[in-house]
């Protein structure tokens, strides 16, 4: 019982550090899953716009999506920590004076769209060719066909790798560190190296990243249900069938 | 008469598959024209390439006087004058069937919210689906999604409307309700073009009917003279097999 007498201790003495520490690794989360979904969207938009002619514009189509393929390639194939650490000293290194946290966002974001850019193509190339035929047949483009009829069904369907992404992004920010972000693994290795206290400053981080991590769980389970509405349909019968008025 | 559609010299290849042969024909307006044919003769291909679903290898589509093979012929602009009715029913599973009926309208049309409703549930009365109007497409039956689809496609007001085979996915005691609003829209005066097995139906309400075979029109003629009196072997032949 001392352990945890000692651990509630430096917690209420520093109580404000700790929970600006969470609070910035779900900031970064927040951000991360938002943006990186953001990205994933557009490249599978991009790589999914059907090819008609050859011409200077399926061209350059080509190119920009050759250079968005090896983004992913390359974010998906490298660790995040070693990426925060080239795009920050990178970006200092090129005289661009990066605020850490920004920077911490920036490598964030990119490393979430690598791989949810997958997840959305995956998810683009599995609605049902009809849908589009569908949307094509009432004169929509591609563009309207996207954003009205199958990005919706998209963003259901990926909704729990978006979820898992969420929550990975919550333990991930921890390799942020690396670039002296101030979030919860670097709050508590400082204040664990300032009082002496690894074991009770690291056992109070796993408690905070747990707590983050199965309330957004939960909340996600919850909001999939909600999305998905009612099982069945109960009918207003406040209009008759004319049909049937009509005697037919 | 009027003609809608003129198609002349249509031909379809996909890849050294030959799937539509020199083919000729018209739909006039007010007309209910039946397509049939053995399966793979090409009926989808050709509805599929009237609304450039697929597009033709070789011919013209003329329509207001245009080919719209033609490069630069607004193709968008062009489908919202066709209403294309799906074997498969293919209503958008993210929206309800009001949205369903009304996406098009708003996004396409440009018509007001206001607009666009009151014509989707006008539709929605007359295929006896208003009553589903917050039903998801996954909430109802296969009679009911194709009821809202054929709704979904007048709600756009189109010149011609299109079916592919509409009760051939239909539970047999669901394909009544939908041929039944058909026959409503043949009374009504709409201009169709329909594939359809149901021999009885076509013979109702079809003015002319179209006898397909290996992407090649046989012949075609008002009912009692295809059904009745076929004057080519071919048709005779399928006929013997359909209607048994
Ligand atoms: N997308 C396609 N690619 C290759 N062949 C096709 C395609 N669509 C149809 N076909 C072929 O074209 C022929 C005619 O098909 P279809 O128009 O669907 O016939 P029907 O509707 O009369 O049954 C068939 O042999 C079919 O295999
Ligand atoms: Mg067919």
């Amino acid at each position: 019982m001392a352990f945890l007498e000692s651990s509630w201790n430096l917690f209420t003495n520093n109580w404000d550090l700790f929970v600006r520490g969470a609070w910035t690794a779900l900031l970064l989360a927040i951000i991360g899953t938002i943006c990186g979904t953001l990205i994933g969207f557009f490249i599978g938009i991009m790589h999914t716009i059907p090819k008609r002619k050859k011409n200077v514009k399926s061209m350059l189509l080509k190119v920009f999506n050759f250079i968005l393929t090896a983004y992913v390639e390359i974010f998906r194939g490298t660790p995040m920590m070693v990426q925060a650490m080239v795009v920050f000293y990178g970006l200092v290194y090129l005289g661009i004076d990066i605020d850490r946290f920004l920077a911490a966002s920036l490598v964030i974001s990119l490393n979430t769209g690598a791989y949810m850019a997958e997840y959305v193509r995956g998810g683009i190339v599995s609605i049902d060719k009809g849908q589009f035929e569908a949307a094509q047949a009432i004169g929509m483009n591609h563009l309207q066909t996207m954003i009205h009829i199958v990005i919706p069904q998209v963003a259901r369907n990926i909704l729990p790798a978006t979820g898992n992404q969420f929550v990975m992004n919550i333990k991930d920010s921890s390799v942020l560190s690396v670039i002296s972000v101030v979030e919860l693994f670097f709050t508590a290795n400082s204040i664990a190296g300032s009082n002496y206290k690894y074991i009770e400053a690291f056992f109070i981080a796993t408690v905070l990243y747990f707590i983050m991590t199965f309330t957004v769980t939960r909340f996600l389970l919850l909001f999939e249900k909600k999305m998905d509405g009612p099982a069945s349909y109960k009918v207003e019968l406040i209009t008759g069938n004319k049909l049937e008025k009509d005697g037919k | 008469m009027t003609v809608v559609i003129d198609i002349n010299h249509l031909n379809k290849k996909f890849g050294d598959h030959e799937v539509l042969k020199d083919v000729n024909f018209q739909v006039n307006k007010g007309e209910v024209v039946t397509l049939i044919g053995s399966s793979g003769s090409g009926k989808s291909t050709l509805l599929r390439c009237i609304n450039l679903l697929e597009t033709p290898t070789a011919g013209e589509i003329i329509y207001n006087g245009e080919n719209i093979l033609n490069d630069g012929h607004h193709i968008e602009k062009y489908r919202t004058h066709l209403g294309m009715v799906f074997q498969q029913f293919n209503l958008f599973n993210n929206l309800d069937v009001l949205n369903n009926c009304m996406v098009g309208q708003i996004k396409v049309l440009k018509r007001t919210k206001e607009e666009a409703q009151q014509n989707a549930f006008k539709y929605l009365e007359l295929v006896g689906m208003s009553a589903y109007k917050n039903a998801k497409p996954k909430h109802l039956s296969g009679g009911q999604k194709q009821r809202v689809a054929i709704a979904r496609a007048l709600a756009m007001d189109p010149d011609v409307m299109l079916f592919d085979e509409p009760t051939s996915a239909l539970d047999p005691e669901m394909v009544g309700e939908v041929l039944k609003v058909m026959r409503h829209l043949a009374d009504q005066g709409n201009t169709m073009l329909i594939v359809t097995h149901e021999m009885e139906f076509a013979k109702e309400v079809s003015d002319r009917i179209v006898f397909m075979d290996k992407g090649v029109i046989v012949e075609e003629g008002p009912p009692e003279a295809i059904l009745v009196n076929p004057s080519h072997e071919r048709t005779k032949e399928f006929l013997k097999r359909t209607l048994r």
